[in-house]
């Protein structure tokens, strides 16, 4: 019995032999050509591969930038991250626990409102976020415009329009992408504030977290999914923790003991 | 604003309405949040299923199929 956290490390070592210099995530909502950026990027350079545990088939390719080898990882068309599915599970534990060296989100430029709610959840979970709006052939044509820089202002993340089809803007989300994981240029978005009640609570939770966590996982988003009552995130972190522990060499007991207070706390 | 709140399912096709409550739970409201049924969002009904259920609406430029059961729960004021 493998856990889903264990099994994300595996998966993340496999994929990261010592080839290759970064692994990037692609998350997106369905239908959001998502997979055709996929194979714009990475050509015929991929191998599909199942989540251990999990049904759930995961696309993994190669490209090279820059005299960089990049293995991109196409997550599971979701449209959020609060793992309500088996895919949005699969989508969501790559991202906390695969630790991708950057996650670009695709979305639909003629639907952007709903796609942005993705966007927003992986922001929480992690900065290092690249937006990637594609389809704009489509939403030219439906005489949609779109405020790129004022989009990217108010993420704070960098925004690259993308045709995939047509490989419109592939090689500007290649640059982006390279400008990210090796200029170590990292975004700081600003995160979503929520009312007085929610924040005082992720304020004390937060607080309680950080000592467990030791800089792994954000503790505000952990705090949230608390809030949330998504209890399966304790054991995800737990059984991450723990193979983390092992891994380096049996130190201190964390974890365990420290989130069964946190549970309690909750 | 001062109209009725009903039910999203009692709301007739081609008749539109702004979402004032998601009454459904765990789960279901998770989805339907996540599909962008929110508070304050406009739904369109768009046209029945033969059997009269489910109903596909459309919410935020997407159409989405909503069976009574949920859509019960959903509590909309009618747009004129």
């Amino acid at each position: 019995m493998e856990s889903r956290a264990v099994g994300a490390r595996r998966f993340f070592a496999k994929l990261n032999p010592t080839k290759s210099d970064a692994v990037i995530a692609l998350a997106g909502n369905p239908n959001t050509g998502k997979s055709t950026v996929f194979n714009g990027l990475t050509g015929l350079n991929q191998h599909t591969g199942n989540w251990p545990g999990k049904t759930v088939v995961l696309a993994k390719g190669n490209y090279r930038y820059k005299n960089k080898q990049i293995t991109v990882v196409d997550l599971p068309g979701t449209y959020s991250l609060l793992a309500n599915s088996a895919d949005e599970q699969v989508a969501r534990d790559f991202i906390c626990f695969g630790k991708p060296e950057a996650t670009v989100v695709v979305v639909d430029a003629t639907c952007l409102e709903r796609n942005l709610n993705l966007a927003l959840q992986v922001i929480e979970m992690t900065p290092k976020v690249i937006l990637c709006v594609n389809l704009i052939d489509e939403a030219k044509r439906k005489k949609i415009e779109i405020g790129y820089q004022k989009l990217a202002a108010l993420l704070g993340i960098p925004v690259v329009p993308t045709a995939a089809r047509d490989k419109v803007g592939l090689n500007t989300l290649k640059e982006a992408i390279h400008q990210m994981v090796f200029a170590h240029k990292h975004p700081r978005p600003q995160p979503i504030r929520y009312s007085r009640e929610i924040e005082a609570a992720v304020a004390q939770i937060q607080k309680e977290l950080e000592p467990y966590l030791q800089g792994t996982i954000d503790p505000r988003w952990v705090a949230l999914r608390l809030l949330d009552g998504d209890i399966t995130i304790i054991t995800e972190i737990k059984k991450y923790l723990q193979a983390k522990e092992t891994a380096e060499a049996e130190q201190m007991e964390l974890g365990a003991s420290g989130l069964k207070v946190v549970k309690c706390h909750k | 604003m001062g109209n009725t709140e009903i039910a999203l399912a009692c709301l007739p096709i081609g008749h539109r309405a702004q979402v004032v409550k998601v009454g459904t739970e765990g789960l279901t409201r998770n989805r339907l949040l996540d599909l962008g049924l929110v508070p304050s969002t406009v739904v369109e009904a768009v046209r029945k299923s033969p059997a009269g259920d489910p109903v596909a609406y459309n919410i935020r430029g997407a159409i989405i199929a909503l069976r009574s059961e949920e859509s019960r729960l959903i509590t909309v004021r009618p747009l004129a």
